[in-house]
């Protein structure tokens, strides 16, 4: 919302905001103060721009004589009556005649656009300073200028019944402007003035218009505020001699207002009209179209005006049009509606979609000779859904759908009609037509000081919250305690409400500040917990968090070779999504991982660790009747940075952190199709999975563009959250030594996968069988097995065992390893190597 | 025999003088004065003294054994001293060359954002609470007062879920971490419920609106909102609570300014400017010359809200804020982009 300073003074003739005198900066200051005072309470200005700035020493000149320059086919010398003087300016404006006045910078002046070669106008910081010179040898005193240097949206100046186009020359005051020579141009432009941007809330309905910014700043300020005082002296007549209004669908019409203007004379509006109309960024037509516009900025109800002599039987009604019915607006455009689109009709045929454009069969055109005007009330939701689905965000439709105030019709049709007289735009014919068949009632809220001094923390008087509500136009019963609330402002309905007014306008600031008294225990959630030791332990390891989108592309389970019937493939589909790439919610965590990885690689970056904690969303039935699961998932993935077993270390550490170590197996797998059928691992605790980790498939790795080996592991957070123990306990050092012995062993078949019918079949001795066979025959004494050495198909394990309550005999420890390694010969293993007579007896 | 001892001190001298290392040294030290060395072979030799001599000679050994063996420490302390110099020369490096270290993994700058502000929060005694991304409208919009054909629900364009029509309320991306506040007010009166009044907590998480993906715009974003509800909570408390998370969060000299807004759910509401923490109020690039921030919206709970989470507006008042998490890490670090926090680019999430 785009308010004028000057448009707002025009109601709150007492605010004070100096923008004619002073320098620059006294100028910003003071729009600046006024705009802060309407941003705290509760008007946010996003911005303003002062109109005068950098325009210095520019008045109204009188061009009395023009005569050719000497020496240039395209300059001619002007002398410019200034008022105090005649001086001489040469220019190469095309357009100027004698007797025009125009604005004219003079010497040392400045104004704030420059005119660039490639035909553009740009601000110039500090402004675009004039200085006298000559022009090819003739003396040049000043500079007249185009509307272009002198504002920003010029475009607004151009007016085709003066055939004034901005951007042909200088700007000429039209013949009627109270202008003379002399004048400050600033003031002769209106341009002492500053709009302020405001971002208005949607409850404040009331604040899209000129008026319920005016009441806004005649509060805040505590200035008197002054509403128009609207008559209308009519023309006699009666206005049901000349049209009929018939509401159908009162449903989605609360109110419809009509009048009828005769005797049309379309002209131009007056300067200040069209001035207030061009800060609205709106170009002024003529008076008619000028006067609906000017009142629905004015009182924020938009406004129609159809040609009377156009509609059929001179009888309006309003009805819901039908499904594939069309109809032409007056932009020209065909239009399919439905049956939750309002329409206007005539006697005959619909003439125009109500609250959002009118029809090219009634609109008002130059050869007018009777009007009616509309004002209505119709409803906001359905002019919100029926424009959008027209896709027509026309203004109108915009104020409508914010849900207006059925009295603002009378008001605004009213007003209009005043303006109608007042420009001597036509006769307006006596009497309203008003179809208000359920007017809305005024709500009384009880008057509660003591429960809003409790909400807020303050102690604000009696008087001073009856004061504010005053001003705001609420009235207070005495007797009953109790306010009455004007229907503009639909959006007091509680005590709460109430309290915001008292406060906004006591000032926020004068809030005290404490803090709530009762005491309470902060803390994270354990699953919070278990993820802060994941990720510092992903971060002790090299991996970076990282994070991502929950929805992707249908595509990515291709790219993740997922199979057509893969239950993965079965995922939340948003309605209206983005686009295809962000069409379903994620049931895998990987494409996300491997566009990331790619990310990395496609930039040359030679490793990159990340690891995301983060959902994936897996629906119960599709579609839905029930929310999705939503399954949190630690993803690790690298490239660059180590091979499967690196991975797997981490993965191990990560386990240990959470002591998750019992009963831990990697179980080789086959079974993910995005994954290396050869490397690739299950990762139980007993029967339970916790994950998986592998490599990733080299297909998929072509899919995402990367030329290098991938490694992921995944693991699920509830699950680990519902294994991971916090009861460290200490285990005494033994005092009694270990004794080790070295196992050679030689594997007959190492692991492979193969495929047979498109299926993978794994084969081979594991060294986790290995390892399982020896710590389960070595029970509590052994302390530690490790993989030492490895050549080929053999193997060299470093085994050491100790006792926590005694000196191990030699002997024992030989009778567990005779049996460990005849456990081993068993899963066919030869253990030869490793044989001693001389320990374990003869074979 | 005087002479004998004389000729053996002074070859022994002469010898440990030329010693060059420690072994010889030593291996004089055990010619000489070793079991079976010069000097002790000499104190063998003296049974065939006169008795009335061997004071006299036995004082003669021991003058030339401390004589020599004085001589030897020196010697060796020399060749000691010398050694470790030379050892310490040749182990000379070069201190300038970089050390070696152990890559470490970084944090996501958005997650160390949170939580900086989780601990903030916690230490002021709120509980971190979650709740479904996925969500049903009537947490979303309808229990927050935003009612079907409430304008709101189109101004932050809801992506809305495919489902079937055995559901009976829409499913949607969560638009704000606001749909926690009813559920976990629901939950705080349901006596099958752990959860019991009051209620204090926050909620961060994620968060869905359909914005096109550009440097400061994101169809999934982070928010954390915060919930207070107990008998007596005033509009003075949320300010206070407020203040002093701006003051622990982004410096002891923050200031905050509350300035009127409106949101569905609170009343009165506010939006919060801080001074901003770069310049301090002055006017910089990051405030764009304001001095001040915007960095949340907050109010006191609507009445209404409460009522419709069966919680008796009579009695209990709360408030409630919503931060954007991005918004945050994104000033903290002077991040100019939006996307950066989602590519996940190694060369970004290092520099943190």
């Amino acid at each position: 919302m785009n308010t004028p300073i000057s448009w707002i003074k025009a109601y709150v003739p007492e605010l004070d905001v100096k923008l004619a005198e002073g320098t620059q900066e006294e100028k910003e200051a003071a729009v600046k103060a006024y705009v802060d005072a309407m941003t705290l309470s509760g008007s946010h200005a996003e911005g303003y721009e002062l109109k005068n700035k950098y325009i210095e020493k520019v008045v109204v000149g009188k061009i009395e004589k023009i005569e050719q320059h000497p020496d240039a086919d395209k300059l001619v010398v002007c002398q410019v009556n200034i008022g105090s003087e005649t001086i001489q300016i040469v220019t190469g404006a095309p357009n100027v005649k004698e007797g025009d006045l125009v604005p004219t910078v003079l010497d040392g002046g400045m104004v704030p656009f420059h005119h660039t070669k490639d035909n553009k106008y740009e601000l110039v910081q500090g402004g675009n300073k004039i200085t006298a010179g000559a022009l090819r040898g003739v003396p040049s005193a000043g500079m007249m200028c185009s509307a272009c240097e002198l504002v920003r949206d010029y475009s607004l100046f151009k007016d085709e019944d003066r055939n004034a186009d901005p951007e042909a020359g200088v700007y000429i005051f039209p013949a009627d402007a109270d202008v003379k020579p002399g004048d400050d141009v600033t003031n002769a432009l209106h341009l002492n003035d500053a709009v302020v941007e405001y971002e208005i809330t949607s409850n404040r309905v009331d604040c899209f218009s000129m008026i319920g910014m005016a009441r806004e700043t005649a509060v805040t300020f505590r200035k008197p505020f002054e509403e128009p005082k609207i008559t209308v002296k009519g023309n006699g007549g009666d206005v049901n001699d000349y049209a009929s209004v018939e509401v159908l669908d009162t449903d989605l019409c609360k109110r419809y207002c009509a009048r009828v203007v005769t005797d049309i004379k379309l002209a131009p509006s007056p300067l200040w009209m069209q001035e207030r109309l061009r800060a609205q960024g709106i170009r002024p037509i003529n008076n008619l179209v000028d006067i609906t516009n000017y009142v629905m900025e004015e009182y924020g109800q938009p406004m129609h005006a159809f040609d009377l002599d156009t509609v059929a039987g001179h009888k309006i009604v309003v009805r819901r049009a039908k499904d594939g019915e069309k109809f032409t607006t007056l932009d020209g455009i065909e239009r399919e509606l439905d049956k939750d689109v309002l329409m206007i009709c005539d006697g005959e045929k619909e003439i125009g979609i109500a609250g959002i454009m009118g029809g090219e069969n009634s609109m008002v055109t130059d050869s007018i000779k009777n009007l009616l005007f509309e004002a209505a009330c119709f409803d906001g939701t359905n002019i919100r859904l029926s424009s959008r689905r027209l896709d027509m965000p026309t203004d109108a439709a915009g104020k409508f759908v914010k849900g207006l105030d059925p009295n603002l019709a009378l008001t605004a049709i009213n007003r209009a009609c005043q303006l109608i007289e007042e420009l001597d735009c036509g006769k307006v014919v006596d009497g309203v037509i008003d179809i208000y068949p359920e007017p809305v009632k005024e709500k009384v809220l009880p008057f509660e000081p003591e429960k809003m001094n409790k909400l807020l923390g303050t102690d604000i008087s009696e008087q001073e919250m009856l004061d504010i509500f005053k001003r705001l136009e609420l009235v207070y019963n005495e007797a009953e305690r109790t306010l009455t609330i004007p229907t503009f402002r639909q959006d007091l309905t509680c005590v709460a409400d109430l309290a915001e007014e008292v406060a906004r306008f006591t000032g926020y600031d004068n809030i005290p500040v404490t803090l709530p008294g009762s005491s309470t225990v902060g803390k994270l959630s354990y699953e919070d917990r278990i993820c802060g030791v994941l990720r510092d332990t992903c971060e002790a390891n090299g991996f970076s968090g990282a994070m991502g989108y929950s929805f992707e592309s249908p595509k990515a389970f291709d790219k993740l070779c997922i199979p057509a019937d893969d239950k993965l493939r079965q995922a939340v589909t948003i309605s209206n999504p983005l686009g295809e790439d962000f069409s379903i919610m994620r049931t895998v965590t990987l494409n996300g991982m491997m566009t990331w990885l790619s990310t990395n690689y496609n930039r040359r970056n030679k490793a990159a660790r990340l690891y995301e904690i983060a959902n994936v969303y897996l629906p119960k039935a599709l579609p839905l009747t029930e929310l999705p699961e939503e399954k949190l998932k630690l993803t690790l993935g690298c490239y660059g940075a180590g091979d499967f077993f690196d991975l797997k270390g981490v993965v191990e550490e990560l386990l240990d952190k959470l002591m998750i170590t019992q009963g831990v197996s990697f179980a080789p797998t086959a079974e993910y199709s995005f994954l290396h059928p050869g490397r690739t691992a299950n990762i139980n605790k007993g029967k339970l999975n916790l994950g998986y980790i592998g490599q990733v498939h080299p297909e998929v790795c072509d899919n995402y563009d990367i030329k290098a080996d991938c490694y992921v592991a995944v693991l699920d957070l509830a699950t680990l959250c519902m294994l991971a123990r916090e009861d460290k306990k200490y285990t005494s050092l033994s005092k009694y030594p270990a004794i080790t012995r070295d196992i050679q062993l030689t594997i007959s078949q190492m692991p492979t996968v193969s495929s047979e019918n498109g299926s993978y079949k794994l084969t081979g001795t594991y060294l986790g069988d290995i390892e399982g066979c020896i710590k389960k025959q070595g029970g509590n004494l052994l302390e530690e097995c490790s993989l030492v050495d490895e050549f080929e198909n053999r193997v060299v394990y470093h085994l050491s065992y100790r006792s926590a309550k005694e000196t191990l005999e030699a002997q024992k420890v030989n009778g567990i390893v005779k049996d460990t390694l005849l456990a081993l010969e068993k899963l066919g293993i030869d253990v030869s190597r490793a044989w001693s007579e001389e320990l374990y007896g003869p074979k | 025999m005087n002479e004998t001892l004389e000729r053996i001190k002074a070859q022994a001298l002469k010898q440990i003088e030329i010693a060059s290392d420690a072994n010889s040294l030593n291996d004089l030290k055990v010619a000489v004065l070793g079991k079976k060395g010069e000097l002790t072979q000499v104190l063998k030799g003296m049974k065939d003294v006169a008795p009335e001599d061997r004071p006299k000679i036995g004082q003669m050994v021991n003058d030339a054994r401390s004589a020599i063996e004085e001589k030897l420490n020196k010697k060796l302390e020399e060749l000691t001293k010398r050694a470790r110099s030379a050892k310490l020369m040749r182990e000379t490096v070069d201190v300038t060359r970089p050390g070696r270290r152990l890559i470490q993994g970084k944090r996501h700058p958005n997650q160390i954002a949170l939580e900086d502000l989780e601990r903030v929060f916690i230490g002021m005694g709120y509980e971190v609470v979650s709740g479904p991304e996925v969500e049903y409208d009537k947490y979303n919009f309808e229990l927050l007062n935003i009612p079907a054909d409430h304008p709101a629900k189109d101004e932050q364009d809801t992506f809305y879920i495919q489902r079937g029509k055995t559901t009976e309320d829409d499913i949607l991306l969560r638009t704000q971490t606001s749909s926690v506040q009813a559920r976990i007010m629901l939950d705080a009166v349901n006596p099958e419920k752990e959860r019991t009044l009051p209620i204090r907590v926050i909620s961060p998480g994620r968060v869905f609106r359909a914005d096109e993906v550009d440097a400061t715009h994101s169809p999934s974003f982070h928010q954390v909102e915060g919930l207070v509800i107990d008998k007596n909570i005033t509009m003075a408390d949320l300010k206070g609570t407020l203040a002093q998370f701006a003051r622990e969060f982004f410096g002891e000299k923050t200031k905050t300014k509350f300035r009127p807004h409106h949101f569905p759910f609170t009343e009165p509401s506010a939006e919060v400017d801080i001074t901003c923490f770069k310049c301090g109020g002055k006017g910089c690039g990051v405030c764009k010359g304001s001095g001040w921030i915007e960095i949340l919206g907050c109010g006191m709970v609507r009445p209404h809200v409460l009522e419709m989470c069966g919680i008796d507006p009579e009695e209990y008042s709360g408030f409630a804020f919503g931060i954007g998490l991005e918004r945050i890490t994104l000033l903290k670090y002077e991040i100019d982009d939006m996307r950066l926090l989602y590519e996940n680019d190694e060369r970004f999430l290092s520099q943190f």
